[in-house]
């Protein structure tokens, strides 16, 4: 893209980070109205309308494997306009491929978990670097496309990059495909104001994506967009796993307790 | 015109009221006796109502007869409504709209018009550090020396000079008065200024008194060996290092010190300048150790005293200063790599199993989440990775060959969504509060935003004086109350004005600022029936007893 004037940029222009959940469990597991390839078939078109919403509107498309991540498509990269697609897919179909090389399992068992917070922060490194380009740059976002439940092992992960958008005020959309509803995506968007949707029907996908996370940063100030119902964000005790309101904490390691207990199960540090 | 024979205590008080009222009056009496005692009499009512009159048509009509302020007070006041816009505003509002009185408006600031008063400077003027010349002002053409002694530099002489002071304390005014204190004083400080060292001796050999003047402070030298004891062994070479003191002889100043060997019965009466710059050094820094009005000598002169001896006892009773000093050496003497590891107090932070600590809060998090499954279902079942990642490619594949299909969606199933999305949105538009970055003030225009937080600042002011008025013991609380409840009752007709307005924009806050402000009348929990009453008199709301009704606006 060749640099333009400060004035010709725009409130609208965005930069749009998609990440698209390939996991193969999942996308195995889903014996529903939405395959994978009727799934590509959706996003295709609606990366093009983003970019036909507005000529400087940068698209990056980021894979979220299962055992890697990567870069699929950049819009901003000088390319043939019309084979845009098929060099996405050829791309895609080499990403598959490496991932397969990877895995060291032979077979897992359910939808297993793909990566989210490496693609979280690819994403948001490809943002900082847009950052520091110059003073003129579009306003990025993110749009996590996301079906995998979540993998326990990467909250730690996966909580840094949400702060990390916070701080950045990069908004995180998620659009869940999958049957589960995913408390870090709900609190991904909630903590840094992006929208959050689980859609109904998932044959009129490329609705719901055109209708609300089409919408650029600039315009959801006035436009109204699908808000969840809550967020819960109570914690839940170390000893049970309950849900409690109330409780004792461990001044050391923070660990969450319903009862009083001698010594912290956690760190081993005595309460006096 | 009032004839008075004997002055009885009714008529006296008529005549003081009539006083008050300010006109003349002629008096007549038969005897002078009675003349007297009446003039006692009216005398003492004119002071009282003198008094009462002037301090009324002093005060602004503002209603102010219950108190006597005094100016600066007033001037506080003033000084805080104009610092203070918002109060100002409530202040016209309500005391000069005459809901308030002033004294109950200010009586639930008294915290504001003490803190200002403590904004008095609390530094404290520091000692000069000009040191007292001994240049008088000597008149060319007779002999007189004339010397300038204010007691700030009586002050600073005491401090300096213990010796002058004892004598001081010793000899005025038993001995001599002041005056001839400081004559002898000052004759002194000539004779040193002169550097006539033989001469000196030969006065104080003379005069008893001015020898101890002139010969070497004894208490000093005293007072700097102790000194020398306690010094610091360690040495801050940062804190020297922009000092210059080597260039300029004496340190750049006047004096020199006279290079004449002298016999050694001359010596008391040597002064070395040296000396005399680090002791008022030493004094101007430690900076003013008596608070003492400096107008009376003596005083100043005890009062030093006293403190010096103070200093002495805590010096003998202070043990722990040579223990201290030798802890200080040993730790700034050391050298770093010669010393063993120290071990900290601390115990390393062992988290005995991360995953299970990390994971805890997630698995949780998602129970009451529910599964809202819909009509997605997935299978569990075990999936070989070769099988998965085939299909995937293949999927691709197939997309790479077909292309993308036209039309993209089935245009039924694109107007349910739509429909479904439309409808969900419309229905939770009016939860509020549910986002941290929404906020409703802010979605208004901004004259609306301004002039309803205004209205909340003068209901919540209203408010604090309606309740603290009660219960209700006397008449004036009565009308105190009613006046209130009365001013209460006009805000809402201003809010409705809003609402109608707002209304047009369609705003959220058609349903949510009654509730609002009928959370500001319920703040305090409602528990007898006369006061919900009341309440609901004022807001035409009839409300329940509410036992914790949190404010939200």
């Amino acid at each position: 893209m060749t640099p333009v004037a400060s004035k010709l940029y725009t409130d609208d222009v965005s930069l749009l980070m998609v990440l698209i959940d390939t996991n193969p469990f999942f996308w195995n597991s889903i014996n529903s109205t939405l395959s994978f390839s009727k799934f590509l078939s959706n996003v295709l078109p609606f990366l093009n309308s983003i970019l036909l919403l507005n000529q400087l509107n940068q698209v990056v498309l980021i894979a979220t494997g299962y055992n890697s991540c990567d870069y699929i498509f950049y819009s901003s990269a000088s390319q043939n306009h019309n084979q845009r697609a098929e060099s996405l897919l050829q791309k895609l179909e080499e990403f598959v491929a490496k991932d397969e090389s990877l895995c060291r399992e032979d077979s897992v068992d359910g939808p297993g978990f793909s990566l989210l917070s490496g693609s979280l922060s690819m994403a948001l490194c490809y943002i900082q670097k847009v950052f520091r380009s110059g003073p003129l740059h579009p306003r990025p976002r993110i749009l996590c496309l996301h079906g995998s439940p979540d993998g326990p092992g990467q909250y730690v992960a996966i909580m840094n990059a949400i702060f990390s958008a916070q701080r950045l005020m990069v908004p995180v959309d998620s659009c869940i495909l999958g049957a589960q509803h995913s408390a870090f995506l709900q609190q991904a968007s909630y903590i840094t104001g992006g929208v959050h949707l689980k859609p109904q029907q998932l044959d009129g996908l490329f609705q719901y994506l055109s209708t609300v996370f089409a919408t650029d940063l600039h315009s959801r100030s006035f436009l109204q967009l699908p808000k969840p119902v809550g967020v819960d964000f109570r914690a839940a005790c170390f000893c049970h796993k309950n849900t409690i309101d109330m409780g004792y904490i461990c001044s050391v390691c923070l660990s969450i307790f319903c009862k009083h207990h001698k010594q912290c199960s956690t760190c081993g540090s005595v309460f006096g | 015109m009032y004839s008075l024979l004997v002055p009885s205590f009714c008529a006296i008080n008529k005549l003081s009221s009539a006083l008050f009222q300010g006109g003349n009056y002629i008096f007549e009496f038969d005897s002078f006796a009675d003349r007297d005692i009446c003039r006692e009499f009216v005398a003492a009512a004119i002071a009282f109502h003198g008094e009462t009159g002037k301090s009324t048509s002093e005060k602004p009509a503002a209603a102010l007869q219950d108190e006597q302020l005094s100016t600066a007070e007033m001037e506080h006041r003033i000084k805080l409504l104009q610092e203070d816009n918002e109060l100002q505003r409530l202040h016209k509002q309500f005391v000069i709209g005459g809901i308030l009185t002033e004294a109950e408006f200010w009586a639930t600031r008294k915290k504001l018009l003490d803190q200002n008063d403590r904004r008095k400077p609390k530094q404290r003027v520091a000692l000069k550090n000009e040191m007292w010349s001994v240049k008088p002002l000597s008149d060319g053409q007779s002999n007189r020396v004339t010397f300038n002694l204010t007691p700030e530099i009586i002050h600073q002489i005491f401090a300096e000079k213990p010796a002058v002071r004892q004598a001081y304390l010793k000899f005025v005014p038993n001995k001599m008065s002041e005056k001839e204190f400081w004559t002898k004083y000052s004759r002194a400080e000539y004779l040193h200024s002169t550097k006539n060292v033989v001469a000196a001796a030969a006065e104080a050999a003379e005069d008893e008194e001015l020898a101890v003047f002139l010969k070497q402070d004894d208490m000093l030298t005293n007072e700097a060996r102790r000194k020398i004891r306690r010094v610091d062994p360690t040495l801050d070479m940062e804190a020297d290092v922009g000092d210059d003191y080597m260039h300029l002889p004496d340190h750049g100043l006047l004096r020199e010190e006279s290079k004449d060997v002298l016999d050694s019965q001359y010596e008391p009466y040597r002064r070395y300048f040296s000396q005399d710059l680090n002791q008022h050094a030493a004094v101007v820094l430690q900076g003013r150790v008596v608070d003492v009005e400096l107008g009376d000598t003596r005083s100043v002169a005890e009062a030093l005293a006293r403190t010096k001896q103070a200093e002495l006892a805590n010096e003998v009773s202070d043990g722990n200063l040579e223990k201290d000093l030798s802890h200080r050496i040993s730790r700034v003497a050391e050298i770093e790599d010669l010393q063993g590891p120290r071990d900290l107090a601390v115990a390393p932070l062992c988290i005995k199993d991360p995953r299970d600590y990390f994971d805890s809060q997630q698995a949780n998090a998602l129970k009451p989440l529910g599964d809202a499954g819909s009509g997605v279902k997935t299978l569990k079942f075990n999936v070989s990775s070769v099988e998965a990642y085939g299909s995937l490619r293949e999927l691709i594949s197939e997309i790479r060959v077909t292309g993308l299909s036209e039309p993209i969606t089935d245009p039924e199933v694109a107007f349910k969504v739509l429909s479904g999305l439309t409808q969900n949105i419309s229905s939770t538009k009016y939860h509020l509060g549910k986002s941290p970055h929404e906020s409703i003030l802010d979605s208004l225009p901004k004259v609306t935003k301004e002039d309803l937080l205004h209205h909340w600042t003068s209901i919540q002011e209203l408010l604090k004086h309606f309740w603290s008025s009660y219960p209700i013991t006397t008449k004036y609380l009565y009308t105190k109350v009613t006046r209130l409840k009365d001013a209460m009752s006009q805000v809402y007709p201003k809010l409705q004005v809003h609402f109608v307005l707002l209304d047009n924009y369609n705003c959220f806050l058609y349903n949510g600022l009654p509730t609002c402000v009928y959370n500001f009348s319920c703040i305090f929990s409602l528990n007898s029936r006369k006061l919900r009453n009341l309440c609901s008199q004022i807001s035409g709301i009839k409300f329940p007893y509410l036992s914790n009704q949190c404010f939200r606006l």
